[in-house]
């Protein structure tokens, strides 16, 4: 029994517990229900596991279902977010204990209750149960919030390095605060209108009335909420790199400001999208969307300069060479910042330029091109969100030598084939008539899959590395077990 | 050793992708016994319309049994540039329009009175040949459904035969009949239902040119060589009504220029082919997996 015990005091007491735990939630959830769709389905894999898992799937509630797996998964990397915040940030143990605790419950009740409604018919309390996990979700988003409290003279920075107020407020906290705060006020914008739908049950996906002229309020709230909730979970993740990279200096100094001036700004406009300034609001969101960009962009070349002259420091002239081959020693500290670079290339550059060609792309492209252009260009940015979660992963689990090597630049190299053929897919009709499309398709798919498939078999192997080391007496997780990610930033 | 088969078959991967393909491989051809003439009778009254089954209603009217096929599109084409009422102008047929109202609204275009393309002839997509008098269909499409057609050339052919386009409504109660059904021909969708991606019928390959259309009326219970498929008629007998070619509608709505179609396509997945899901273009576009039907009041 007390083997039991101090197992689960592992995965549910320790914070690197708790992300493995929520690393395999996220890690079964999408290798089971990526067998839905896609290429599975062509190949008849879909059918299979539908019969094999026994699922009951409706044609007409596909949207629901799609709902609530997107809700599942983004509520597991929230948690994994919540947990990295609560083991870097100072905080006091109390709120850590409680907001671990109550977003762990909250999580798990929200994917297996909303899978299991969403999948396996409709047992109503399971959908109470999921919405009592979301609300758990939220509650823990307000402790969080009273917990990085910035403004308590206990949490000023001590080195004056770090971005600071003229009293000795720490800015970069005041921004983890910010983009806890915003992120709280914009569930509601979907909480509101999700309720509102879910009574009359009358879900829809944003990417199917796009092109409407007149949308509800209630519509607006949820194109908003999608775009707003996944917009701060990448800016956390910005936050949280930066931290553990101990990002400091004159341009912490500058970025910081940037970040809670953009994050405040771009809520504001995507709130605004609601109100009777949604002519604007668009105009507003950019405003804000520039400086949270410019200040990621600050963290990378702070990153990549610290990178190369560490790696450097030993020779007196280093060539261009040897600073390349500096900045990319280290797979798992290089490949977050990359990522944030390469996502310009799959996500806001495609977006930058879907708007300059607006009348030649989609004024004359049909709605289900433009439906694949959205989708396709928000799922990269999750998943870009995820490899960077495994670099930081793969760091946490102690990788050396090959490993470290191996591990970082598989996900760095598989995903980005990926993330670059999924961007060409999206962007297919500049290049080739629809007539012609798929051998182009064929080969993308290809390189799609392979990214995507390698990655799972590294995430698998990863998990099962993970699961044995759990049946050892003296294993890593032994160790993990006082861990906090606090002690292991960068010096 | 190893790597350098990886890097081989990825190049072998990456020069299949820049293979060119044949637009106008041999294709079967099959006849289907569906009458492309024939038209059905849709009663007055209500029927459940969209995904959340919202009870709306409708007068009666005929609508046709198959989408319009390329050779009845071909006659039209003769019929209509001896009428004047088409007219060659470059590379494409284009016939008049009223234009809609405009009312600048963000992303509207102005659809204004005049000439506007029906079809493109310098396609290579084009089923439909024109050697400078005469209107011809390419050898094995004859009875497949006219594509590459814009909303302008569709919703001319109706009008030219005193017809119209459908309304949203209208298309979807002749798909779904009375009940709650997703698909014409019930609940759930087989790959002998109806021609979508991937869906293996004898007229697709997906390692070359993809999804083709499928004769009118394919799907309707015969077997084809080894191919058997299940009668998948409407309600009101309607075929593909669900993939193969989505379906122009007539609606225009204020504030936008698009056009809306349904019925999914032969390179959608079966979720489009659902009969409430919507797609929309702006009304110049024209695709080989775009179609028509035309109805009538009665």
């Amino acid at each position: 029994m007390q083997l039991v015990k101090d197992r689960f005091n592992y995965l549910f007491g320790s914070t690197k517990g708790l992300i493995l735990v929520a690393i395999a939630m996220i890690g079964i959830v999408t290798a089971v229900w990526g067998m839905l769709s896609g290429p599975m389905a062509e190949m008849g894999v879909r059918e299979v596991v539908i019969k094999l898992l026994g699922m009951k799937i409706v044609q007409a509630e596909r949207e629901g279902r799609i709902v609530i797996l997107y809700h599942s998964i983004a509520m597991a990397i929230i948690a994994i977010e919540t947990y990295m915040i609560t083991s870097l940030l100072k905080m006091k143990p109390f709120f850590k204990i409680a907001i671990n605790a109550i977003i762990t419950v909250g999580y798990i009740l929200t994917m297996i209750f909303g899978m299991g409604f969403a999948y396996f018919g409709h047992n109503w309390a399971f959908h109470g149960i999921y919405i009592f996990g979301l609300s758990l979700i939220f509650f823990a988003g307000v402790l969080l919030i009273i917990a990085l409290w910035p403004w308590n003279p206990e949490y000023y920075v001590t080195d004056k390095e770090y971005a600071h107020t003229n009293k000795g407020a720490d800015l970069e906290r005041v921004a983890f605060f910010a983009t806890a705060v915003t992120t709280v006020i914009s569930a509601l914008f979907g909480a509101v209108p999700g309720s509102y739908f879910g009574n009359g049950f009358e879900t829809f996906l944003a990417e199917n009335i796009i092109r409407l002229p007149e949308k509800t309020t209630m519509e607006y709230s949820i194109i908003g909420h999608l775009h707003i909730m996944l917009a701060l979970i990448c800016v956390m993740i910005t936050l949280i790199i930066g931290r553990w990279l101990n990002f400091k200096g004159i341009l912490h100094k500058v970025a910081m400001p940037l970040m809670i001036l953009g994050t405040i700004v771009l809520n504001l406009g995507v709130w605004g999208v609601v109100t009777p300034l949604e002519p604007v609001a668009h105009m507003v969101i950019y405003v804000g969307a520039t400086p949270s960009m410019f200040a990621a962009l600050l963290l990378l070349i702070w990153s990549w300069s610290k990178l190369i002259r560490e790696g450097t420091a030993h020779i007196q002239k280093p060539s261009f060479g040897q600073k390349i081959g500096a900045l990319l020693r280290d797979p798992l500290k290089f490949g977050p910042t990359w990522q944030m670079l390469f996502m310009n290339f799959t996500t806001s550059g495609i977006g930058i330029f879907m708007a300059i060609k607006l009348d030649e792309v989609f004024r004359v492209w049909p709605a289900r091109e433009e439906r694949i252009e959205l989708t396709g260009h928000w799922h990269v940015l999750s998943a870009i969100v995820a490899t960077i979660i495994l670099l930081y992963f793969g760091d946490m689990n102690g990788f050396r030598g090959k490993l470290r090597q191996w591990y970082g630049w598989s996900i760095i190299i598989l995903s980005d084939i990926a993330f670059g053929a999924v961007t060409v897919f999206e962007m297919k009709r500049l290049f080739v008539p629809e007539a012609e499309q798929q051998p182009l398709v064929n080969g993308l798919m290809y390189a799609i899959d392979f990214g995507l498939g390698m990655l799972m078999v590294i995430l698998a192997a990863l998990l099962v590395y993970r699961l044995i080391d759990l049946f050892k007496n003296k294993g890593r997780w032994i160790e993990e077990l006082d861990h906090e990610l606090a002690r292991e930033v960068d010096k | 050793m190893k790597r350098l088969f990886l890097d081989f078959s990825l190049l072998v991967a990456l020069l299949a992708s820049c293979a060119p393909v044949d637009l106008n491989a041999a294709i079967p051809t099959f006849e289907t016994g569906v009458d492309s003439n024939a038209w059905a009778q849709i009663p007055a009254g209500e029927f459940y319309f969209g995904q959340h089954e919202d009870i709306e209603t409708t007068e009666a009217y005929e609508i046709m049994i198959t989408d319009v096929t390329a050779a009845q599109y071909a006659d039209f084409l003769n019929a209509a540039l001896a009428d004047n009422y088409v007219k060659t102008d470059g590379g494409q047929i284009v016939g008049f329009y009223p234009g809609d109202k405009f009312h600048a609204v963000k992303h509207e275009e102005e659809i204004k009175a005049g000439d506007w393309i029906y079809i493109p002839l310098n396609d290579s997509s084009q089923k439909i040949k024109f050697d400078g008098t005469t209107f011809t269909v390419q050898k094995g499409f004859k009875n497949h459904p006219m594509t590459m057609v814009s909303w302008f050339g569709a919703q001319g052919y109706c009008e030219y035969f005193n017809s119209r386009l459908p309304t949203e409504m209208e298309w979807e109660k002749a798909g779904r009949g009375t009940d709650e059904r997703p698909f014409p021909w019930g609940a759930e969708i087989m790959r002998e239902n109806a021609n979508f991606y991937s869906s293996r019928d004898p007229f697709e390959d997906m390692s070359t040119f993809g999804s083709r259309t499928s004769p009118v009326g394919f799907y309707n219970g015969q077997k084809y060589g080894d191919f058997q498929t299940e009668d998948s008629a409407s309600p009101y007998g309607l075929y593909d009504m669900a993939g193969n070619v989505w379906q122009w509608t007539g609606d225009v709505y204020e504030g936008m220029h698009y056009r809306f179609m349904r019925g999914g396509s032969k390179d959608t997945y079966d979720m489009d082919l659902r009969l409430w899901v919507r797609n929309n273009a702006t009304p110049t576009y024209f695709s080989p997996g775009v179609g028509f039907r035309c109805v009538r009041d009665k």
